[in-house]
């Protein structure tokens, strides 16, 4: 797996000798799921979940929600109503 | 070369719950920008997601309806990608474990009946909402974490009024189900169709695109009508069609390609380590199942048997639940199905759409609109005068009948020695139109019951004028 795009998917900048770093240690930690690879998993039931939790459930019961000014806050740009970010295609 | 047209359809549906699916906030549309906004529909850190029961239930509502496989258990999924809408950069969906598969949704055609399959039904968050300006994006992110059902057709659909017939009945059923308003204007029903073509008598399926941006059942049926076009030029010219999404523009009337802007989407979806698994009960799907109520289709099929109704007539009394149940407060109160039903196709359909008004929101007492027919059917008042003077003041103003009676000077004349002055002032007035009819123009008596009626403010009884006019004329 190429580092570099899974960088790009996160938004993080790599210099290239960050990049080259991180690769072998990718590398490294993708060879330990090989090896759970060749381990026999038929007649095992795959896990979505860690815990044994099930259906739990909220009431549609409306609660109040913050402030506005608490959230426009926490926005590096923003007018009394919006958080404005740089242009977007539509 | 002849082609053969490939559609299907993927559905987004609000659901009517008070809150959003996973934490308290309210989904009322059209409040201020920002203010229904919590950790939770913002993925602060910390904030732990919690499934809204309602949301199950109406979900379920659907997916049973739409005669699916539900799933005994289901579980959510991340998907992930980055937009300014999406402030946790992952949308809370579902992938390989959907609430319910393969169902299908039986359409009218011209023809008869077709049964268009339904892959899935799936839950999901919905995103916030972008409003571009000039320079800059503005982010509201009221609607983030608004419940949503996806449903996807099969491309079971071969040409677009068959899209638009799917998406008419699709609607009618939630509607009837009141799993959502369906509010296109609003958001509330969304569709984007995939849409290809091939050869005629081949079985291997063209490369589709995929055409956003379709705000009312009329868009989907223009785009979808405009893509064939595009689509079946292209291939005539010997050029390719590319794996594209497409965006239609009502304004101008075409899809354009949005491919120069797309980037690869890589989802990475995993389990939602902050929700546990759902198992659906047999018992659940049962008690939902008994409580399903008499859908559009059901009600119209009744109403045409039940009121000896035309097609056409049941068809637009039954196209909202609202009209539907209206009708039949009014004939618990008058036994006249035909008259009523012209009443509410007509004059009172025509009201409501000069105030711009839906007949889910309607105010009129149904007891004050038979109170008026009754009016007419005593001969008290005109049928003209009814329309005119009273039922826009008890739709719009919300007036009693018997108010607006007193009120106004309406009441009908039908007295012979009241009428017969009117008369005599006309054929005193209108020696032509009389040469006329006595020559043989028996249309001519229309224009002169018109005049007397005019003479008495509108107030005649036009049926008894005919006959006194005639019967004068005949001497
Ligand atoms: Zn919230």
């Amino acid at each position: 797996m190429d580092v570099k795009y899974v960088a790009e998917l996160a938004k993080i900048k790599l210099t290239p000798e960050e990049a080259e770093k991180l690769q072998l240690q990718l590398d490294n930690i993708l060879c330990f799921f090989k090896d759970l690879e060749n381990l026999n998993t038929e007649n095992i039931e795959p896990l979505s979940h860690v815990l044994d939790v099930k259906n739990v459930f909220r009431e549609d019961v409306p609660r109040d929600s913050i402030s506005k000014q608490d959230i426009l806050n926490l926005a590096p740009q923003k007018d009394d109503d919006f958080i404005k970010v740089p242009k977007v295609v539509g | 070369m002849k082609y053969k047209t490939v559609i299907g359809l993927e559905v987004h549906v609000q659901l009517a719950s008070k809150t959003k699916i996973f934490c308290g906030c309210r989904t009322n549309f059209g409040a201020e920008a920002n203010t229904q906004i919590c950790p939770v529909c913002l993925g602060l850190p910390g904030s732990l997601p919690v499934f809204n029961r309602k949301v199950l239930e109406l979900s379920l509502k659907a997916a049973i309806t739409l005669n699916c496989t539900i799933a005994e258990t289901m579980k959510f999924d991340r998907k992930n990608y980055f937009y300014p809408d999406l402030p946790k950069a992952y949308q809370i969906s579902q992938f390989d474990m959907p609430l319910a598969v393969k169902g299908y949704l039986d359409i009218e055609l011209n023809g008869g009946n077709k049964r268009i399959e339904i892959t899935r039904v799936h839950l999901e968050e919905d995103a916030g909402k972008l409003i571009h300006t000039q320079k800059e994006s503005l982010v509201d992110f009221n609607r983030c974490g608004t419940p949503l059902i996806e449903i996807v057709s099969e491309p079971d659909l071969n040409n677009p009024e068959e899209a638009y017939s799917y998406l008419k009945k699709l609607k009618s059923i939630l509607n009837y189900l009141e799993v959502s308003d369906c509010n296109m204007q609003e958001g509330s029903l969304r569709c984007d169709a995939n849409i290809s073509l091939m050869p005629q008598g081949s079985n291997k399926l063209g490369t589709r695109a995929e055409v956003k941006n379709l705000n009312s059942f009329k868009a989907v049926k223009d785009a979808l009508t405009y893509e064939v076009t595009r689509q079946q030029a292209e291939l005539e010219e010997g050029r390719k069609i590319f794996q594209e999404t497409r965006l239609w523009d009502d304004t101008a009337k075409k899809t354009i390609s949005m491919r120069s802007k797309e980037e690869a989407h890589d989802y990475r979806y995993f389990p939602e380590p902050d929700l546990p698994k759902f198992l659906i009960q047999t018992s659940m799907i049962n008690d939902i199942k008994k409580s399903l109520p008499e859908l559009g289709h059901e009600k119209k099929d009744r109403f045409v048997k039940d009121y000896s109704l035309s097609e056409y007539d049941a068809d637009i009394l039954t196209s909202s639940k609202a009209m539907a149940e209206y009708y039949e407060r009014c004939l618990k109160i008058l036994n006249e199905p035909k008259e009523v039903a012209n009443w509410l196709i007509g004059p009172v359909l025509s009201e409501l759409k000069n105030l711009n008004e839906a007949f889910d929101s309607i105010k009129l007492d149904p007891r004050e609109l038979i109170e008026m027919i009754k009016l007419i059917k005593e001969n008290k008042v005109n049928v003209n005068t009814a329309k005119e003077e009273i039922l826009p003041e008890i739709i719009e103003n919300y007036k009693k009948t018997a108010d607006v009676l007193k009120e106004k000077d309406i009441l009908q004349v039908s007295d012979e020695a009241e009428l017969s002055a009117f008369i005599k002032q006309v054929i005193s007035e209108n020696e032509k139109s009389i040469n006329d009819y006595q020559q043989g123009k028996k249309s001519a008596i229309m224009y002169l019951v018109g005049q007397v009626m005019r003479l008495s403010k509108g107030k005649a009884n036009p049926k008894k004028v005919k006959e006194m006019l005639e019967k004068k004329l005949e001497n």
